[in-house]
């Protein structure tokens, strides 16, 4: 290993590895084959973005048009409510959404009944497996302003039914809520993992000193917690422009779209229903690059401010 | 001394009652629509309708199961999704720990050139049209086979498994191994499969949710009404209300026609999903084992 291997020419050093690792290589032969046709080979076709794509002239044969499609973007009616509506709900989702997995670990931790803490865990892993399309199913049948069980409340305790799912100003609550609902649990395990990973020894310490368990939350637990935090925060900063196209996608209706319509849900439409293939895959790689900058820069203020980063 | 003993335990009692009423609620906020589902399927949607049915059926009725079950188009769908899921599964496992053991032995050369070549997959993506008219080019789309294999790996199983080879199976094992002249593609058949029951079970469960769940792929790249999953029939029937004119043939008024498509989506939702519901408890364990392992910075 002292010796610097890079001192010997690439071809030796391929032609050497390749003799002593052939059957790993071979093994990760398929898998890499995947990689390349089905993710690697669309990179390829990214550059229909700049390209008047017609399916006739293929990805190759169609005409560069350069930034057309992007200005087309940036100077569209639609532009800003779209990333208005998309940060805004994913914002939303972060601040509601992200606390709720670990102020339910820290309760989960501290709660000492083994098996009500058993029960309540496997009870809110649960709907993390139900799909997004019966998800949205139960929404339309609970919120349902002529029958649902909301309104039913609501008109039992002397109120106005509602029709939640078809007002804008209740989309991004329910997409929220709704979302907790569904991943708060699941979420959660990740946290109460890093919980079990502290020291035994600060509790006990703490408790020689007469610690109150509100004392134990705040001084060891959230401290345990904060590399853990940091690294979920960031990936999730990673997403923000990504989020759930599929749900947003199924509870959009012709009367919340002025606060549904976000920037994935018109990728697919303008792209798939439209048929304007450049346009569509101009938005998108305008997303990706956002995306990525969001990334990198969260990632950097983590690595200035703690030693917690990704990478 | 005696006092603030005193005063220290009532704060720590005053935690616990908050901490028992505040879990239970969330308990009960989340299993009761779930169980809700449940006892609304087998109403009378009467009865719903005028939230008669809190704890218990009221109107017992299976009229919707009924409806349910005499659907072609619903079996037909059901049956393509348990294709889709047990090839797909089947698919992702192979290809997942074919990769994964290469990347976890430290000694390969090629560890960290396709790491990054698989991560970079991650952060930089086609995105939807070149995907989709890749899918053209190729001859996957509206065939079976681009729900199988558009999807036939994700990067976050096999860093989930690849942590896990790693750590369970000891580096001194290959070593003794390939003394014996054991070569690795032996070695990875016939020791490090076996020893990988658990991670084994984790992916089953991770990719065969998510094929039994897959919505956008049918969505984007199935025309043929024939392949489509169940996920999108159900969204035809539960999300936009069409519940098709040949499921209430037989039903002659308007008022009843509502009614019986209100029971439909109750036992829909129901049926859908018994199959991950039913196989969960029996896996729960491994679960959450394998979320714990992805945790490990990959």
């Amino acid at each position: 290993m002292l010796s610097k291997p890079t001192k010997k020419p690439m071809g030796i050093r391929m032609q050497k590895a390749i003799r002593k690792d052939w059957q790993l290589f071979i093994m990760c032969l398929l898998p890499v084959i995947y990689y390349i046709v089905f993710h690697y080979i669309p990179m390829y076709g990214v550059q229909i973005a700049f390209k008047d794509f017609y399916a006739s002239k293929g990805i190759w044969g169609s005409q560069w048009v350069g930034m057309k499609y992007f200005k087309r973007f940036f100077h569209s009616y639609q532009f800003w409510p779209l990333i208005r509506n998309t940060l805004s709900l994913s914002f939303l989702q972060i601040a509601v959404g992200f606390p709720a997995p670990i102020i339910l670990a820290i309760l989960l931790n501290q709660m000492k009944n083994q098996r009500f803490k058993q029960f309540v865990q496997t009870v809110t892993y649960c709907p993390h497996f139900i799909s997004i399309v019966v998800l949205t199913g139960m929404l339309s049948v609970f919120l349902s302003p002529r029958s649902g069980l909301i309104n039913n409340l609501i008109a039992f305790l002397g109120g106005e039914p509602k029709f939640f799912l078809g007002e804008p100003g209740w989309f991004r609550p329910i997409f929220v809520l709704s979302g907790v609902w569904q991943n708060a649990g699941w979420s959660a395990i990740i946290y109460i993992a890093a919980l079990g990973g502290i020291s035994w020894d600060l509790y006990e310490a703490a408790k020689m000193d007469g610690a109150s368990k509100w004392q134990i939350v705040r001084h060891i637990d959230i401290p345990g917690l904060m590399p853990t935090v940091t690294m979920m925060l960031i990936m999730e900063m990673g997403k923000v422009m990504n989020i759930g196209f599929q749900k947003a996608y199924l509870m959009q209706n012709g009367l919340n779209i002025s606060a549904s319509e976000i920037i994935p849900t018109y990728i697919y439409k303008i792209g798939l229903i439209d048929a304007q293939y450049s346009y569509s895959a101009a938005i998108s790689l305008f997303n990706n690059l956002i995306n990525i900058i969001l990334l990198v820069t969260v990632n950097k203020i983590a690595q200035k401010t703690g030693e917690n980063s990704l990478w | 001394m005696f006092a603030r003993l005193k005063a220290k335990s009532r704060s720590d009692l005053l935690f616990d009652i908050f901490n028992y009423v505040l879990l239970g609620s969330v308990a009960v906020l989340v299993l009761y629509p779930l169980y809700f589902i449940i006892i609304a399927s087998f109403s009378d949607p009467d009865a719903i309708n005028t939230g008669q049915v809190v704890v218990l059926p009221k109107g017992f009725n299976i009229l919707g199961y009924q409806k349910i079950f005499e659907n072609t188009k619903i079996w037909r769908a059901y049956s393509n999704t348990v294709f889709y899921t047990l090839t797909g599964t089947a698919i992702n496992i192979i290809l997942t720990m074919m990769f994964a053991y290469p990347l976890s032995r430290k000694d390969f050369s090629g560890r960290r050139f396709l790491t990054l070549f698989m991560m970079f997959t991650m952060y930089f993506q086609g995105g939807l049209m070149p995907t989709y008219i890749l899918m053209q080019n190729i001859g996957l789309y509206d065939t079976p086979w681009v729900m199988v294999l558009l999807p036939a790996m994700n990067v976050f199983n096999v860093i989930i498994a690849k942590t896990n080879i790693g750590n369970n199976i000891p580096e001194e094992l290959y070593e003794a191994a390939s003394m014996d002249g054991c070569s690795h593609i032996t070695f990875f058949c016939r020791i490090v499969m076996p020893l990988s029951k658990s991670v084994l079970a984790v992916l089953a469960l991770y990719y065969g949710v998510s094929h039994w769940n897959e919505f956008m792929n049918g969505l984007v790249y199935l025309r043929d009404e024939g392949l489509y999953p169940l996920q999108l029939v159900l969204r035809g029937i539960l999300v936009q209300n069409q519940a098709s004119a040949d499921m209430m043939a037989d039903i002659e008024s308007l008022m009843e026609q509502q009614k019986a498509a209100e029971l439909i989506k109750y036992g829909l939702m129901i049926v859908s999903a018994l199959p991950v519901l039913v196989i969960y408890p029996f896996l729960q364990k491994y679960f959450a084992k394998g979320v714990m392992v992805g945790a490990v910075k990959g």
